[in-house]
């Protein structure tokens, strides 16, 4: 069941624990995640999947950078990371585009403020946005998009920047279910094409399966763990829909399932204990 | 059709204003009816009559008295808003980004703008003379505080998810300036700018009220010291009408600048 770490790690998160709470009005600190050990490889799909409140966002914040952990080390490329992770594209699980900017400034802005020239990033966001589909929509304002389209100029953004790492928060949560599994097609096709070392986060088991290298699972909160990892091996390229029907899909997500079903009870009665 | 019917019943408001107005000043209510004597419900010399301040703004605009005037407060209110909202959108700015000096003068902003402006009024003309100045010193205490606030608020109040996307995509402080937390102001600053170009022209007629020797403002003292109430009628009259051009202005370059937003895209229908 477990896996050996990968010898070119593009993350590394060792014995990580978050605590939040320990501000000036004296809340009660509240522990997150503890001693979590994660690696991924470079060119590697990790899906991380849990009960609601587990922490899994708080986990890649720490591989992004934007929150400290309380204890332990984040490495990049071997690196021990300080600010902000460079080599990291984010998307976020709510709206994060810019509504003042139309789609094509939205996908161009990663470009701009890193000093390409305006004629150039603009060509490029246009390529971008050809590939995840939306090239007659460049002129439209966010609100002007449906959720789906917004989700893939994010992808745009986050991808046009060429990031090392991708870290994914719940990113097609919002969507309907058809638009998801389009928009995991869509993932696994860019990611096919160029491969980047994905941080997946999900509530979805099926989804994970279906996306990833490798599926970790993590306890029910607070103060939860790394309880599983499964290696995938599925084939690639992959189709969301067909590998849906494959016998080693039901296999690996009864085996899974057995795992996770006693954390999300968990989870549960410990949500109505504070409740 | 809607807006037909809408615009219909609008004027037709007017219309009906008007109108009792014009019975009331001109049909004399006969004697032995209400009192011993014949009277107007509405007296003329307190008044006036619709035709007769219809008629001296008509000649006002057709002599070009009026023009003079007009301008002298057009640029009053055009100082006034401008300095104001500069003012308010370096300050606004500034307390946004540093927390310590904003809680430093929390309690004097409060003070300052909790206080009634007109008794500011004289103080200005004392310091500043009879001239333009004092009045557009009036009109930028009215119209700072409006933008400071709003422009405050629109710093402070980012989407966190939108600011660490900026971030994660590699800006700094310069440009989430300039890509985030100023297009943010900007929009709660339009928000306010009807109420603060209102209050700039608030400002200029006030203080041209308490004291000069031009604009809209002193026209209508003018006209009360010699109970002149078609004069005054007349000057709110011109008031309002450039109120609303003013306002038409605002609401061209609010349409032109905020094409992102959905609510200003819903009513360009």
């Amino acid at each position: 069941m477990a896996v050996d770490a990968p010898q070119a790690e593009a993350v590394a998160l060792a014995g990580m624990r978050i605590t939040f709470g320990t501000n000036e009005r004296g809340a009660k600190a509240f522990t997150a995640v503890e001693a979590v050990d994660l690696h991924v490889a470079d060119g590697e799909f990790v899906a991380i999947v849990g009960p609601t409140g587990c922490g899994k966002s708080t986990l890649l914040n720490a591989a992004a950078g934007l929150l400290v952990p309380s204890a332990g080390s984040v490495r990049i490329f071997g690196q021990p990371l300080t600010g902000l992770n460079a080599q990291a594209g984010y998307l976020f699980q709510a709206e994060a585009l810019f509504p003042w900017k139309t789609a094509l400034d939205n996908v161009a802005i990663g470009l701009d403020v890193a000093g390409v020239p305006a004629a150039e990033s603009q060509e490029r966001a246009k390529d971008w946005l050809s590939r995840v589909g939306l090239a007659a929509f460049g002129g439209r304002y966010p609100h002007m998009l449906s959720g789906g389209q917004r989700k893939r100029i994010g992808l745009a953004q986050v991808l046009i920047r060429d990031p090392k790492i991708l870290l994914m928060d719940e990113p097609f949560g919002p969507l309907d279910a058809q638009t998801r599994q389009i928009m995991g097609n869509l993932l696994l096709e860019l990611w096919n094409a160029e491969r980047k070392a994905v941080l997946f986060v999900t509530h979805d088991l099926e989804e994970a399966i279906a996306l990833a290298d490798r599926v970790v699972i993590m306890g029910a909160g607070p103060a939860s763990r790394i309880i599983g990892q499964w290696k995938v091996d599925l084939p690639r390229p992959r189709d969301i829909m067909e590998v849906r029907l494959q016998p080693a899909f039901h296999t690996l997500h009864r085996e899974i399932w057995s795992a996770l079903r006693d954390e999300v009870v968990k989870g549960y009665t410990q949500a109505e204990r504070v409740a | 059709m809607k807006q037909l019917k809408l615009t219909f019943f609008q004027i037709m408001v007017a219309v009906v204003l008007i109108g009792l107005w014009h019975v009331g000043t001109s049909v004399k209510i006969p004697a032995g009816v209400w009192g011993a004597k014949a009277f107007y419900p509405l007296d003329p010399f307190f008044f006036s009559t619709p035709w007769a301040v219809f008629e001296r703004t008509f000649r006002d605009f057709y002599t070009g008295v009026i023009w003079y005037h007009l301008g002298i407060t057009l640029l009053e209110t055009t100082l006034a808003f401008f300095i104001g909202a500069a003012g308010g959108v370096l300050v606004g700015f500034w307390f946004a980004r540093q927390q310590l000096v904003a809680a430093v003068f929390d309690p004097y902003v409060k003070m300052a703008n909790a206080l009634p402006r007109v008794v500011l009024a004289p103080i200005f003309g004392l310091w500043l003379g009879l001239g333009i100045w004092s009045k557009v010193a009036l009109g930028v205490t009215l119209v700072f505080f409006i933008v400071f606030f709003n422009v405050y608020q629109g710093v402070k109040e980012v989407s966190p998810t939108v600011l660490s996307n900026a971030r994660m995509l590699g800006m700094n402080e310069r440009q989430l300036m300039r890509h985030v937390y100023w297009p943010s102001a900007l929009t709660w600053m339009f928000s306010s700018l009807h109420t603060a170009v209102g209050f700039a022209l608030v400002g200029a007629v006030v203080g041209e009220y308490l004291g000069s020797a031009a604009g809209l403002g002193y026209r209508i003292h003018q006209a009360e010291g010699v109970f002149d109430v078609t004069g005054v009628f007349s000057g709110m009259l011109v008031l309002s009408i450039f109120v609303i051009i003013i306002d038409l202005g605002v609401t061209a370059i609010e349409n032109r600048l905020m094409v992102w937003r959905p609510t200003s895209a819903a009513s360009q229908k």
